[in-house]
C-alpha cells in the first residue's frame, strides 16, 4: 500500500480528507503511481502532469525517503521503502515565492 | 414602475402584471413582470416573494480575484450586501459567469501557477461546486505564433480568462484562453473542444502577446443571431465570426495603434475590451490599448470616440442596460503607470456614443488612488435603474444604482480584483 501526500490546495480539489493510500500493481514507479492517483481521482488530471505529453508541471516536486525524485524518469522505479508503505510519496508545490 | 424588459438578453417570456418594488424610491407600485426564460420551475424558484406575494428581484455580483472567487448579493434597493467567499481560496479565479437561460448555472475558471487550470460549475448559484473537464488541447499540430523578440514560438495553453455561456444553451459555453484560442463546451463542460478555424486564421503567426499574455478575453455573442460572435485578442485585435465559429475575419479596420509598425496593420492591435447593447449588436465600443473606439456596422470600420477624456488609454468598457448610447469606461494613465489619472479614481459617461464624456466621482476616492480596473472587471444589471460595478486592483468593488451618479463600495478589501460580473435575479 502507498501512502501518498498531497499538497492542501489538491486535498480539497480531490475532497481528500488525510493521505491517499494505493494500490499499485508490479514494481511501481513515479508513472504508475500517478495512474492510480489520477484514476482514483480524475479531477487531479492535469493538475500534476500535463494531460497529452504527461511531463510534470514546472512547480511540481517528487519526493520520498528524503531524496528529490522530481527529475527521475517517470519509468523508474520508487525507492523500496514506498511500495509497502513504511516511506510516504510526497507531492509538492514548490517553493516559488509567489504572490 | 415595473420592472423593465432585461435588454441584455431578449430571451423573456412575459409571466403577467403584479406589483413591484420600484428601485429608486422603495415604494410598491404596479407594474408588469417579465422574467428569463428558463427550465421549468426555474422562475419560480428565482423570484423571491414576501408575504404579501410581492415580488423582489436580487442582484448577484460575481467577483473573480487573484485568490479566491466572491459572491456578493443585495435586494434590488444594491444597499445592503452579503459577502460570501473566498470561494476556492488561494486560487486566480479569471472569470466567473452565469448562464443567461438558468442563471443558477455558473461557470468558473480556477487556476494556479502550480496546478495549472480548472474549471468550477455550479448548478445552484454557487452555493456547491464540482470541477469539469480542464483538458484544453489545440487541435492538431499547433503551429507557432510570433514571440516578442519576432522568433515563431509553439502555442502553449496557459489558462482560460474568459467563459461566455451560451444565450440559449446553459450546456453551451465559450471559453477565451491564452495562448490566444476560442474552446468550446456543449455538455456543460464535461469536454471541451477547440474552435480552431480562428487559431488557424492565415494572420495567426503573426499573432503576438501583449504584457500580459496573448490572451482571448472578450467573446460577444450577437443575441440576434447566435452565428455571429466578437472576440478580441491581446495584441492580434477582434475578430468575427458569421457562422458559427468556422471561419473568422479580422475587424480592425480605422484601429491606429502607433506601437505597430504599420499603425493602419489588419492584426496586431492591443484590443482591451469590447462591449454592445443586445439591442444594436451592430453598434460595437472598443476600449483599445490607446483610443476609444466605435463601430457602426459590426467591426467593418471603426472611429474613434474618445473626445474630452483625460486620458484615452484604459481597459473596461461597457453599455448601460436600458440606454444604448450610454457608455462607461475608467480612463487609466499610462503606459506604465496604470493608475487613474492625478490619483482620482473615476468612471467616465458617455450618453452620446461617445465623444462627449462626464466624469462621475460621488463616492469614488479623488485623492491617493492607485489601482486599477481590469479588463473583465466592469459589468452592468439590468434592474431599472440601471446598476453599474466595477472591481479593483485594490480589492474594491465599487457599484452604482444610479446609472453612475453616485457610487459605494460593496467591499473594500479583497485580492485584487479580475473580473465581475453581474445577474439580475428576478
Amino acid at each position: 500500500m502507498i501512502r501518498v501526500e498531497l499538497p492542501a490546495h489538491l486535498r480539497t480539489l480531490g475532497q481528500i480528507t488525510g493521505e491517499v493510500q494505493l494500490e499499485v500493481e508490479g514494481i511501481p514507479t513515479q508513472a504508475s503511481l500517478l495512474d492510480a492517483l489520477e484514476a482514483r481521482y480524475p479531477m487531479l488530471q492535469g493538475t500534476l502532469r500535463d494531460h497529452t505529453t504527461k511531463q510534470r508541471r514546472p512547480f511540481i516536486r517528487f519526493f520520498a525517503c528524503e531524496e528529490d525524485l522530481s527529475h527521475n524518469r517517470p519509468e523508474d522505479p520508487l525507492p523500496e521503502a514506498v511500495a509497502p508503505g513504511k516511506e510516504p510519496f510526497w507531492i509538492v508545490g514548490a517553493i516559488t515565492g509567489g504572490s | 414602475m415595473g420592472r423593465s424588459d432585461c435588454n441584455r438578453c431578449k430571451n423573456w417570456a412575459a409571466t403577467g402584471v403584479s406589483k413591484v418594488r420600484d428601485n429608486s424610491i422603495g415604494e410598491w407600485t404596479a407594474g408588469r413582470i417579465r422574467a428569463h426564460r428558463k427550465f421549468p420551475g426555474q422562475a419560480a424558484r428565482d423570484h423571491r416573494a414576501d408575504q404579501e406575494g410581492v415580488i423582489v428581484s436580487t442582484v448577484r455580483v460575481l467577483v473573480g480575484t487573484k485568490k479566491g472567487a466572491f459572491v456578493l448579493t443585495s435586494d434590488a434597493m444594491r444597499m445592503k450586501w452579503g459577502v460570501e467567499g473566498p470561494l476556492f481560496a488561494g486560487w486566480e479565479m479569471y472569470h466567473v459567469k452565469g448562464s443567461p437561460v438558468d442563471p443558477d448555472r455558473l461557470y468558473a475558471s480556477q487556476c494556479s501557477g502550480w496546478f495549472g487550470q480548472m474549471i468550477q460549475r455550479s448548478n445552484d448559484g454557487g452555493k456547491s461546486w464540482e470541477p469539469v473537464d480542464n483538458k484544453f488541447v489545440y487541435d492538431g499540430i499547433p503551429g507557432t505564433h510570433q514571440w516578442f523578440d519576432g522568433t515563431q514560438h509553439p502555442w502553449e495553453f496557459k489558462r482560460v480568462w474568459h467563459l461566455e455561456p451560451s444565450l440559449t444553451d446553459p450546456d453551451m459555453v465559450y471559453a477565451g484562453v491564452e495562448d490566444a484560442a476560442m474552446f468550446r463546451t456543449t455538455d456543460g463542460g464535461a469536454s471541451w473542444h477547440e474552435m480552431s478555424g480562428l487559431r488557424n486564421h492565415n494572420t495567426g503567426p503573426q499573432w503576438s502577446p501583449g504584457a500580459g499574455g496573448l490572451g482571448l478575453h472578450t467573446i460577444l455573442i450577437d443575441p440576434t443571431n447566435p452565428q455571429r460572435i466578437f472576440i478580441a485578442i491581446s495584441a492580434a485585435g477582434a475578430f468575427r465570426t458569421e457562422d458559427g465559429g468556422t471561419t473568422w475575419k479580422p475587424i480592425n479596420k480605422g484601429l491606429r495603434s502607433q506601437y505597430i509598425p504599420d499603425p493602419d496593420a489588419e492584426i496586431g492591435h492591443c484590443v482591451h475590451r469590447i462591449a454592445l447593447h443586445p439591442s444594436r449588436p451592430n453598434v460595437l465600443f472598443m476600449q483599445k490599448h490607446w483610443d476609444v473606439m466605435r463601430s457602426d456596422d459590426a467591426g467593418d470600420s471603426w472611429h474613434e470616440v474618445s473626445g474630452n477624456l483625460p486620458t484615452d488609454f484604459g481597459f473596461v468598457v461597457d453599455v448601460h442596460a436600458h440606454e444604448p448610447e450610454t457608455i462607461y469606461v475608467v480612463p487609466i494613465k499610462s503606459d506604465s503607470e496604470h493608475f487613474p489619472v492625478d490619483g482620482k479614481l473615476q468612471v467616465y459617461r458617455s450618453k452620446t456614443g461617445g465623444n462627449e464624456w462626464e466624469a462621475l466621482t460621488s463616492g469614488l476616492p479623488q485623492e491617493n488612488c492607485y489601482v486599477n480596473v481590469l479588463r473583465d472587471a466592469m459589468a452592468v444589471d439590468s434592474m431599472d435603474s440601471c446598476g453599474i460595478y466595477f472591481g479593483t486592483t485594490g480589492g474594491q468593488v465599487y457599484a452604482s444604482a444610479d446609472s453612475g451618479d453616485t457610487w459605494n463600495a460593496i467591499v473594500r478589501d479583497l485580492p485584487a480584483v479580475l473580473s465581475v460580473e453581474v445577474q439580475t435575479l428576478s
